[in-house]
């Protein structure tokens, strides 16, 4: 039997001179399943997808993929089963959609660094998936928030991981991208891909998500399908009061709306 | 998408470029070279005087400009990035300022200027400045998550105002006759007899630069930021740590020879990015080898334009440099 591509067992992390400490928290990625991270502003879930993908290192605890200890491992191993997008990417130039994506292929490649025709066949294949096919030769700069976001993903597919970590992917997107985004992970997901993704719309991660990851200061406060965590009472203990909880009306899976009292009454 | 093709087409024609203006650099200057002579005195064994100013004077100062420019242009390409600071250049570690004060130190101290053939105190002093302030940034940005690139700017920047005081105090104390003999140095120059002195800057050069072409794949990926490049698997930590190093030795060694020649370093790894691309790979032997032809070409025009006499080349890479990059930014706004 495969081992899971992640598992994340009673890690640590504190940030040199503060008093924060992530953990210890542990999660589990299968293959083929999207895990939601949801939590509060500063309650750890960027800091938890870092060690998870070995960005930071863990004061304690493991980070096992495929079964192996990332601590043995290189980086360029561990980003071979890894695919790890950051919150905010800025590139410091203005390259190419083509070359973006191709830069995914480093973990893989050898010698002076140069593609083979295998590692333009993977290219190619993470610009269809992603939708960015068209526009592989523009430059970053003429792209939208929501197009540059699905070239990242692209370059991050195209290092062919087991499980992609991906951080706040749809921020900068709007709600028709956001779902765009959503159903390719889903698609993915479909394909044997593992993801963990954080992010502060609870309404999407309750739609596409398989289980749900409820942080509150550092810590893992709750696990479980969507339907187990985003309920009004677990939701309030972790983010506080001025929210309610509905079925979406097709799915039946839990939508959080706002609420406080007066709201709409002008 | 960067082919082995492309790269050798676009690599090869900056070498080309370099090797012309290596060969053809030697021949001007206060006396024009017959081609005739010194290929008669280099084939035929036979002494002839063109071909001794060529061997012993022209060529050496032309292969010293060419790696103190190249080292240079290759540096400041590459600490842009791990800085990720457009306006990074080679002297921005500290080394402009404490090289000039162990040259200073070298010039003002009575007895502490000596010579032995092409060497003297103002070199060795001077690379000791450079090495010195290396080794105390290091120490001074190493911190629990290892290299921060943030604290190497600000130290750097400290330690150039504080030599830059020393220097100053030195001067205000020395005896006035010196100053004329420290200005030359500051302004930079390349004026070498013979391959001995820049010969004994290899051994920090060839190793300071083979650790920042090792990492020009890796630099591509940094553009993106430390945590998106560790994400696809690049050692962030020691690839910041092997840039530093490389960039030390490699502007220590440029610099205890020619000075602080400014304008280099910042300049062309920006003309090369806009003219073949922002691919590190290219990025880095390009401005090498248009950073070491420029220098040659500043460094004729510095010694023809005002001949007999010379000009300090660091003057005439700011005045060429300088209008020719506002060139290449308007082109590419068009």
């Amino acid at each position: 039997m495969t081992a899971e591509p992640l598992a994340v067992q009673e890690v640590t992390y504190r940030y040199p001179g503060g008093d924060w400490q992530l953990g210890p928290a542990s999660f589990r990625v299968a293959g083929g399943e999207i895990l939601g991270i949801i939590g509060p502003n500063g309650s750890g879930k960027s800091t938890l997808l870092k060690a998870a993908a070995r960005v930071l290192t863990p004061g304690s605890g493991k980070v096992l993929l495929s079964g192996r200890d990332a601590a043995l491992l290189s980086q360029r191993e561990v980003a071979r089963q890894v695919g790890y997008l950051p919150q905010a990417v800025q590139p410091q130039f203005d390259y190419q959609v083509w070359d973006v994506v191709a830069l995914g292929r480093y973990p893989h490649l050898k010698g002076a660094g140069f593609l083979t025709l295998a590692d333009v066949a993977v290219v190619e294949r993470c610009l269809v998936q992603t939708e960015t096919g068209a526009y592989s030769s523009r430059f970053l700069r003429h792209l939208s928030g929501g197009e540059r976001q699905r070239v990242l993903l692209a370059s991050v597919l195209a290092q062919e991981p087991r499980v992609l970590l991906l951080d706040e992917p749809t921020s900068a997107m709007d709600l028709h991208h956001q779902v765009r985004l959503f159903g390719l992970l889903s698609d993915l997901a479909g394909k044997g891909l593992g993801a963990a993704i954080a992010t502060h719309d609870l309404n999407l991660a309750s739609l596409f998500s398989d289980r749900i990851l409820l942080l509150s200061q550092g810590r893992v406060a709750h696990e479980g399908r969507p339907e187990e965590i985003l309920r009004e009472d677990i939701l309030r203990a972790t983010y506080g009061e001025g929210l309610e909880v509905r079925p979406h009306p097709v799915s039946g899976r839990p939508l959080v709306f706002p609420s406080f009292p007066g709201a709409g009454a002008r | 998408m960067l082919t082995r093709r492309r790269y050798g087409l676009i690599v090869g024609g900056y070498a080309l470029l370099a090797a012309a203006v290596c060969l053809v650099a030697p021949f001007f200057g206060s006396e024009r070279l017959s081609l005739s002579e010194v290929w008669t005195g280099l084939t035929l064994g036979r002494t002839t005087v063109d071909a001794d100013i060529f061997l012993l004077q022209r060529l050496p100062r032309v292969v010293l400009a060419f790696l103190v420019g190249g080292a240079l242009a290759a540096t400041g390409g590459a600490l842009q990035v791990v800085l990720r600071n457009a306006l990074a250049e080679p002297f921005i570690l500290g080394i402009a300022g404490s090289g000039a004060l162990g040259a200073v130190v070298a010039i003002s101290i009575p007895g502490l200027y000596l010579s032995a053939g092409p060497f003297s105190t103002v070199q060795v002093l001077s690379l000791a400045g450079c090495l010195a302030s290396m080794a105390v940034i290091y120490r001074l940005a190493t911190g629990p998550m290892g290299l921060s690139m943030n604290s190497v700017l600000l130290a750097g920047v400290t330690i150039n105002v504080l030599c830059g005081a020393a220097v100053l105090l030195v001067r205000y104390l020395v005896n006035p006759q010196l100053l004329v003999i420290m200005d030359r140095w500051m302004m930079g120059g390349l004026d070498v007899v013979g391959f001995g002195e820049t010969a004994a800057l290899l051994p920090l050069l060839l190793p300071g630069l083979a650790l920042l072409f090792r990492q020009a794949g890796a630099l591509n990926h940094l553009a993106f930021g430390e945590e998106m490049a560790a994400g696809r698997g690049v050692d962030v930590s020691r690839v910041q740590k092997e840039v530093f190093i490389g960039a030390g030795l490699s502007t220590a060694a440029a610099v205890s020879l020619a000075g602080p020649i400014g304008f280099v370093g910042l300049i062309l790894p920006h003309a090369v990015r806009r003219l073949s691309g922002v691919d590190y790979r290219l990025v880095l032997p390009a401005s090498f080898l248009s950073g070491g032809s420029f220098l040659v070409l500043c460094d004729l025009l510095a010694r023809t334009v005002v001949a007999p006499t010379e000009m300090p080349v660091g003057i005439v890479t700011a005045m060429i440099g300088g209008p020719v990059f506002f060139h290449i930014l308007l082109k590419g706004r068009r």
